[in-house]
Formats: structure tokens, C-alpha cells, sequence
């Protein structure tokens, strides 16, 4: 890692349960128990239609590379050229995150390539939730 | 929004652009401020109503010694200014007060008197996108694209027609940063900054400001300049995570802003004669033109490289050269204002003959909000 620290989540209550779920090895959405409906980032209620019944749900960890960039740009904590992509979750929900295990160029990161969570401890507190390209398909 | 019924009675931008190691943000704020004044035949005490973007609004207020009646500060990036035009013609309609001086400066490239980002922080984009290395905008605005080239199949050379053809506009104007004319491999050539964007495909980082003044169309008719009716607006807002846009192949704030500015305007596609869209990067006119509704899904490319936006083409459109050629502070929108007011001024340096109706479109963040003018020159 070059240039400094990269910058780290600072969790807030509403988002506790999600990076408390990433140190554990665990992907966590919400789903409203009125509409259904599946969501990121996390709140404390459904942003699709208002209740406040919600719970955790946890999910594949499968997801696909729904676009990215790869950035030439100076960044603390990052070596250029390094991809920064938005992973589409099979449960619906995109996530933004960087593609691990792989060559950072265009050949290698395929549209649509599946993908699966990688969970990166940064430190005690904080564990990224990365993907990495799907092997042996 | 009554149809016409404010007009716009004084504009400018700062009497230099670009590269203005001499003066401080707010400097460059009044500097267009005055230079606004003095195109409309007003006075400092003329202003009751004060708004701006990306700075406080208080300190501008304060430092042109102005009391205001009307407040506003909206700030929600490069399309604050379009909001704002829309907020200030309300206000006046309400009666909240009379004439409205709308502000913007930007050292952008010096960085002389400059506090902090012109948009607020975001709680979501802290914890769920800055860890994977999001800096600058050119790390971010452009992350959606490769999901358009993929879906609409959209080539490389054809993204990179949007700047080729914004440099013929810009060759136009002695006040555009570069004129130089480019070709598809210049662009594709240039310096790598986020793949797939080339540097030649990314605004300019650029100092300017630019200032309007608006108050009833009524009043407008005994004052210097031909008045510019505000015809139509629209505003709205998506996301603060580029991530979370809905569908990153177009804008839930483009199309919420543009028919409501259509809608209101009383307008269809085929009545516009000159176009403004927000071009901080080279797919912003594409994403534009398709959610504004000028053409279908997926035809805004080969629209443009075709030759339909360019001079002579049937729908001009970035006629100052845009934010990938003439300049760009940071906070563009104010700079496509001022060039829907000179052509339904009839002074712009690339002139379109006859024009009526412009429809001035921005962005502000990265797809996070948006705001549209249309413009008149017709009471």
C-alpha cells in the first residue's frame, strides 16, 4: 500500500449490525417484512415503502460485475491502476468494492463475470467486504 | 412555475476565466456579480434576494453589503445554479421579494480562498464507497459507463466523438480554454486517467464565476438588455452513491428534472433550437439527450457522431465549447446558464440563427441531482 492509509468506514447505529456482519464472515442486507423488498445500505426502516419491519438478511455472497473503472488516479492506500467496481448481488442490492484475486485490466474484469464476497480484515474493528471472480466455472 | 412571467435582466461571468492566480472564491463571485449589475443598469441596492452555490451564502451577501430579503443556498453540486434560477423565480412570483442577484465563483484551479467540497459530505458514501478508493469526481462520475457501453453497445470511438465535437463549438469562442481542433485518436490517445476514460474525455479544472440577476418580466421590458423569459424548470435528486443510482445506464434525476421542465415550459423536443447539457465527462451529453428525451435508449452516441450536435447540426448543442473545452470550475452549471442567455441574446460567439427556446440542463454530483431551465426570448 502506497500513499497513506486508505480511508475506513467510521460504522454508525444504523450501520453496526452490517460491519459487525463482515467481521464475522457474513454479508448482511435488510428485507422489509411488508413489501419484501431487499436493500442496501442498511436503515432502520424500508426505504421502499416505509416499515419498520425489518430484519437481517443474510445473503449469498453471489453477485456479478454489474461496471467499474480502473483508476490511474493517485489514492491513499491504493497502488494505480486499481479497479473500482459495483458489484449487483444475486439478492438484488449493488455494493461498491474493489475485485481481489485478479489482474487489474480490462482483459480480466469482465461485464457480467460472476463474482463472490471476499471479506479483507483491515483491522480488528473494520473487515471489507470484497468480491473476487467465481473460479472453475 | 408561471410560464414567462421572471426574466432573466443581467448576466455575466468573471472578466477572466481559467487560470485567475489574482482572486480569491469569493473575489471571483463578486467580480461577476458586478460585471451582472453593470450588463443590467442596476446597483448593489438594487438586490434584495441573494443566492448561491457551493459557498456560504451568508459571507457573499455579506461581503457585496447586501441585507437580503431572500436567502437561498441550495447546494447540491454543478446544477445548484439551475435550482437556484428555479427557486429565485418563485420566490419572486410569490412576492418574497423583487430582484434576485444568483451567484457563482470557483477557484477551482488555484484554490485561493476555497473551503472545503461545494457539496455536503455523505453519511452512506463515507462508510460504502470511499474505503474502495473513490477520490476525485473522474473516479466515480465514470463508473457507470462501461454498463451502458456494455447494454447499448456504445464503442470507445464513438464516446469519443462527444469531446471531438464540443472542440468545433469551442474553436468558435476566444474565451474557450482550448480550441485546438481534436480527432477521435488524439482523444483515445490521451493520458489514461479512470478506464475507460481518456483525459481528453474529462472537464477542465478551471477559475471563473459567473452571476445572474432575474426579477419580473414586467419590469424587464424598460430595462437594457433583451430580457430572457424563464419558461420552464424542473429539479430533482437521486442518490449521493454513485453506487446506488437505480440504473446506471440513465438518470432518475434527468428524467424527473427534464419533464417537469418540458412539461412546464409547454414545450415538445422538436421546438428547441439550442441545447445545453452538463458535461463534466464525455458520457454526460449521452446520458442526457436519451433521459431528456431528445432521442431513444441507446441512440444518443451515434446522434452525436453523426454530426447532429455539432455546428451546422440539427440540435446544437454545448455551444461554448462545454466543460470539456471551455471551462469548468467545478460547479459548471452556472457557465451553461450564461450561454443559453447570450444565444437568446443573440451575442454568443457561435450564435445559432434564430434561436427562441434553449434548454439549459445540469448535473450536480455524480448523477446526484439535476435541475433544467428552458429560456425564451418570446414573452
Amino acid at each position: 500500500m502506497a500513499n497513506g492509509e486508505r480511508e475506513l468506514p467510521r460504522p454508525t447505529p444504523e450501520t453496526q449490525n452490517f460491519w459487525d456482519g463482515t467481521k464475522a464472515g457474513e454479508l448482511r442486507l435488510q428485507q422489509c417484512g411488508d413489501c419484501e423488498n431487499v436493500y442496501f445500505p442498511p436503515r432502520h426502516f424500508c426505504p421502499g415503502c416505509g416499515s419498520k419491519s425489518v430484519a437481517v438478511l443474510r445473503a449469498s455472497g453471489r453477485a456479478t460485475l454489474h461496471s467499474y473503472v480502473i483508476s490511474h488516479l493517485p489514492a491513499p492506500g491504493f497502488e494505480p491502476p486499481y479497479a473500482i467496481a459495483v458489484a449487483k448481488l444475486d439478492e438484488g442490492p449493488k455494493m461498491m468494492c474493489n475485485i481481489v484475486d485478479c489482474p487489474q485490466t480490462p482483459v480480466a474484469l469482465v461485464i457480467d463475470m460472476p463474482l463472490e464476497v471476499s471479506f479483507e480484515k483491515i483491522n480488528d474493528d473494520i473487515t471489507l467486504a470484497q468480491f473476487k471472480p467465481v473460479r472453475g466455472q | 412555475m408561471k410560464r414567462n412571467s421572471v426574466a432573466i435582466v443581467g448576466a455575466a461571468e468573471t472578466t477572466e476565466l481559467g487560470k485567475v492566480p489574482t482572486m480569491s472564491q469569493v473575489q471571483l463571485h463578486a467580480d461577476a456579480a458586478l460585471n451582472a449589475l453593470a450588463d443590467a443598469g442596476l446597483k448593489l441596492s438594487d438586490i434584495d434576494g441573494v443566492a448561491t452555490g457551493g459557498h456560504n451564502a451568508v459571507e457573499i451577501a455579506h461581503y457585496l453589503g447586501i441585507v437580503p430579503k431572500w436567502l437561498d443556498g441550495t447546494s447540491v453540486g454543478g446544477c445548484s445554479f439551475m435550482l437556484l434560477v428555479r427557486h429565485a423565480a418563485a420566490a419572486i412570483n410569490e412576492g418574497l421579494c423583487n430582484t434576485v442577484l444568483i451567484t457563482h465563483g470557483e477557484s477551482g484551479r488555484s484554490g485561493l480562498g476555497r473551503h472545503g467540497s461545494s457539496i455536503f459530505p455523505s453519511l452512506f458514501q463515507q462508510q460504502f464507497e470511499r474505503p474502495f478508493g473513490v477520490t476525485r469526481p473522474p473516479t466515480m462520475f465514470t463508473i457507470p459507463v462501461l454498463r451502458y457501453m456494455k447494454d447499448f453497445d456504445l464503442s470507445e470511438e464513438t464516446l469519443a466523438m462527444v469531446p471531438v465535437v464540443q472542440r468545433e463549438w469551442a474553436g468558435k469562442n476566444p474565451r474557450a480554454s482550448f480550441k485546438d481542433p481534436i480527432t477521435v485518436d488524439d482523444v483515445l490517445n490521451s493520458k489514461m486517467i479512470c478506464y475507460p476514460f481518456r483525459l481528453l474525455m474529462c472537464c477542465l479544472v478551471t477559475d471563473g464565476g459567473g452571476a445572474l440577476i432575474l426579477t419580473k418580466a414586467d419590469r424587464a421590458k424598460d430595462m437594457p438588455q433583451k430580457p430572457v423569459y424563464i419558461r420552464g424548470t424542473g429539479e430533482s435528486a437521486e442518490t449521493p452513491m454513485i453506487s446506488q443510482m437505480a440504473d446506471f445506464t440513465s438518470s432518475a434525476a434527468f428524467k424527473v428534472s427534464g419533464q417537469q421542465a418540458f412539461e412546464s415550459a409547454g414545450i415538445s423536443h422538436s421546438d428547441v433550437d439550442h441545447l445545453m447539457i452538463y458535461d463534466a465527462f464525455a458520457h454526460l451529453p449521452i446520458y442526457g439527450l436519451e433521459d431528456l428525451g431528445f432521442v431513444g435508449r441507446g441512440e444518443a452516441g451515434p446522434f452525436i457522431a453523426d454530426g447532429n450536435t455539432r455546428p451546422g447540426g440539427k440540435l446544437p448543442m454545448n455551444t461554448n465549447g462545454g466543460g470539456l473545452s471551455y471551462m469548468h470550475s467545478g460547479m459548471y452549471g452556472m457557465y451553461a446558464l450564461q450561454e443559453g442567455v447570450r444565444q437568446m441574446r443573440s451575442t454568443a460567439s457561435a450564435q445559432v440563427p434564430g434561436a427562441e427556446i434553449s434548454v439549459v440542463h445540469g448535473v450536480g454530483g455524480m448523477f446526484s441531482a439535476s435541475g433544467t431551465i428552458v429560456m425564451t426570448n418570446v414573452a
